[in-house]
């Protein structure tokens, strides 16, 4: 730890421009939110469009592409960057190796935008061959995920070097959160990578005539279920090392903290079969081991409940919070940067009792590619991670600008607010459609077979989506009018840590020594994947040469 | 490590996680019983075909509804293309089951037979295959559900049991 370190303006810059291409990402890809949820209660406007989009599902390939990939890479890999270096109170070890990262990601969001935008590439977000995309839009993804490796091995480094200064410390809990979201995502992206560079990039450019649609699905899955935890875990970092002091309490349990972040490195990817339920191409005994596996990874999310809702209920009473429920109503509601991860707690809830459905081996079958699942991940990745995200903008903005929150808190609560009702209404009436048999990633307006008992919930799903759409861009327009105040208020901001109950330093030394999980995970990985793949790759025939089918 | 360090577990969480380990075991236990007792499935390895040619050679070329046991057990070879399901109309009688086949000439596809539990990735190169009894009459529509290209939606047919 040096003595005095401060984050200097340089790196809060940095920072900064991480949350700038996050916040423009997901600014750009919302915009077809409401346009796919107006279509779906009966208002086309794609026609009007033209010629800047062509159609649905270059919009859609925009929305889930900009939102689900860049938008939280981007935050993310900035938000671990102040969670490693403020934690431990050292700067970056190697700063431009760091900048390396960012800027390939810059580029590969280019690389990967040009294409997109001259419809060129619209295979949505999981581009499942044989549908082709032009090369481009494969290299530039295989850019950012790179990209967002270098800027974790930046942090491996800045990790080490302090390791050697401070022997025997414990490591910081948001940044050891952090540090695990990075590995887990390396492990997780490796899938991906060896699809993209295998099988995608040798395809598009026409040096091999076929792929094989089975075993890229599986690749695929093996980094897209991971996905969801780097994500998430992110946001955990806030819940579990932020919120109960922002809260204005401590941490329950530091060592259950850490103890559930191991397991989610463990257990967050060798589950990726449970995406592959209906797959012809995979023997039902690897579903069920994922099955089983999937519901394993309920165990830290108990975990993770439990502390973070004891963490609360520890603030609450020391607020002056009563009875069995009061403390709920003495928290401090009236801070957006906590409102809104409150209310993003509460969606998750939701979107859980949805994961263990859709995680059910059997049950999955009537819920698989409808609307359900959209009206799921709507709950986890664009409420509880999306609503997150935007709470700690809410901090962090005026953190790095030094500039007061350009609105009222009572303004951002609006916004916040606004998100939660809009994402109720629109992602319950997702669900029942689902249930009901609506179909996912479908423009249902030109849909011959829909029966007339699901108008009224398309309806909701309409209403919803504008709603939410309102909230987006309440967000927006908040950031960017703090970020580009001419007339503010500075602002000194503190970097909200929670303290522990228990001191960290009492906290087992295996909870804080790292060879032994990374074996662990690494052997669960072998044995829940391991036969598949090799079974799968020995069989490869890459003969479906498929092609541009938009 | 020293005396003083353990993990500090709450009473209250000691139960919580008795409780979620509790809960963890119901739920794989209904899945493994609905799996494996009620016989509820998914889809397995069938056989492998190849896209490029499977719509000219093989049971494919001419796909339709086989009769094995009149009244009682059928085969339906079903191929899924852009944007259509060949063939989009089958009528079976009232007890009859019915063994799908599905396979895919061009890109990805899905398969959803509604109100069944009928529901397949249709994947080149791959043969997708469930079984279901139909014991009341009725119209079934089955409907692409992965996107597979600009007029997906459009993408489904109908079966009908009399
Ligand atoms: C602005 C408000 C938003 C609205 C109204 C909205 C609406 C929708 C709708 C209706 C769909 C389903 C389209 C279909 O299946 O045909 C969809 C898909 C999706 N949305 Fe959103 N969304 C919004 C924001 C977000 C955010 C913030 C995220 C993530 C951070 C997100 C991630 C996704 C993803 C990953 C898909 C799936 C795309 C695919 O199937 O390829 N959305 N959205
Ligand atoms: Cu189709």
């Amino acid at each position: 730890m040096l003595a005095n370190y401060e984050v200097s303006q340089a790196e809060k810059k940095f920072i900064g421009w991480h949350l700038l291409f996050a916040v423009i990402a997901v600014a750009i890809g919302s915009l077809f939110g409401p346009l796919q949820a107006l279509e779906h209660a009966g208002l086309d406007l794609y026609p009007y469009l033209q010629p800047l989009f062509a159609s649905y599902y270059q919009g859609l390939t925009l929305h889930g592409v900009l939102n689900a990939l860049v938008f939280t890479t981007f935050f993310i890999t900035g938000f671990l960057t102040l969670t490693t270096i403020y934690g431990l109170k050292r700067p970056l070890r190697y700063p431009k190796l760091n900048a390396v990262g960012f800027w390939m990601m810059v580029v590969g969001l280019v690389v990967t935008a040009i294409p997109t935008l001259l419809d060129q590439a619209s295979v949505l977000y999981t581009f499942y061959p044989p549908m082709k995309a032009h090369w481009s839009f494969y290299l530039g993804l295989t850019l950012v995920v790179v990209g967002s490796w270098i800027e974790g091995w930046g942090f491996y480094f800045t990790y080490y070097a302090w390791r050697k200064e401070n022997p025997g410390v414990r490591t910081p809990l948001t940044t050891f959160g952090g540090l695990i979201t990075m590995v887990m995502w390396q492990f997780a992206t490796l899938g991906v990578a060896t699809e993209i560079l295998t099988m995608l990039l040798p395809w598009s450019l026409g040096l091999i005539e076929g792929t094989d649609p089975q075993l890229a699905r599986t690749y695929f899955w093996f980094t897209g279920h991971p996905l969801v935890y780097f994500w998430l875990l992110p946001a955990y970092v806030s819940w579990y090392g932020m919120l109960p002091k922002q809260a204005g309490g401590k941490l329950f349990s530091d060592s259950l903290a850490r103890f559930a972040f191991w397991l989610f490195l463990l257990l967050s990817v060798p589950l990726g079969f449970h995406h592959q339920y209906v797959d012809p191409g995979v023997p039902a005994g690897w579903k069920f081991l994922h099955a089983v596996l999937t519901y394993s990874v309920f165990l830290p999310s108990m975990l993770t409940a439990f502390t973070v809702i004891a963490s609360l209920e520890y603030a609450g009473r020391k607020r002056g919070g009563k009875g069995l429920l009061g403390w709920i109503r003495a928290l401090p509601w009236a801070d957006p940067v906590v409102s809104a991860q409150l209310l993003a707690g509460i969606l998750f809830f939701f979107g859980g009792i949805g994961g263990i459905t859709n995680a059910s081996y059997n049950v999955n079958l009537v819920v698989h590619n409808t609307a359900w699942v959209p009206g799921h991940f709507h709950l986890t990745v664009a409420s509880a991670v999306t609503l997150s995200f935007m709470g700690i903008s809410y901090w962090l903005v005026p953190y790095l600008t030094g500039k007061k929150l350009g609105v009222s808190n009572k303004v951002a609560n609006i916004q916040v607010w606004t998100w939660f009702v809009g994402m109720v209404i629109f992602s319950n009436a997702m669900h029942v459609v689902g249930l009901l048999g609506a179909p996912r990633r479908t423009p249902l307006g030109l849909a011959p077979y829909i029966p007339e008992e699901w108008s009224g919930h398309l309806l909701r799903v309409g209403i919803g989506g504008t709603i939410m759409f309102v909230g987006m861009y309440m967000y927006v327009y908040i950031v960017a009018k703090t970020a580009w105040a001419k007339n503010y208020e500075p602002v000194e901001i503190e970097v909200p840590l929670a303290d522990s109950i228990h001191d960290p330093q009492e906290t087992p030394d295996w909870l804080d020594k790292w060879v032994p999980w990374l074996i662990g995970t690494v052997a669960l990985l072998l044995i829940a994947y391991g036969p598949q793949l090799f079974d799968q790759i020995s069989n490869i025939a890459l003969n479906a040469p498929g092609g541009k089918v938009w | 490590m020293t005396d003083k360090q353990s993990m500090h577990i709450d009473p209250y969480e000691k139960n919580w996680i008795r409780l979620s380990i509790g809960l963890l075991v119901v739920f794989a236990t209904a899945v493994t019983v609905a799996g494996f007792a009620f016989g509820f499935q998914v889809p397995t390895p069938e056989d492998r075909v190849d896209p490029r040619t499977v719509a000219t050679e093989g049971p494919w070329a001419d796909p339709g509804l086989r009769e094995l046991v009149p009244g009682k057990k059928y085969e339906a070879y079903i191929l899924a293309q852009t944007w259509a399901f060949l063939p989009n109309e089958i009528t079976v009688p009232v007890g009859a089951e019915v063994t799908f086949y599905v396979t895919s000439k061009d890109v990805q596809h899905g398969f959803k037979l509604q109100d069944t539990n009928i529901n397949m990735q249709i994947v080149p190169g791959q043969v997708s295959k469930l079984t279901v009894t139909f014991d009341e009459p009725g119209v079934h529509n089955f409907i692409c559900t992965e996107y597979c290209g600009a007029a997906h939606a459009i993408m489904f047919g109908t079966l009908t049991v009399e």
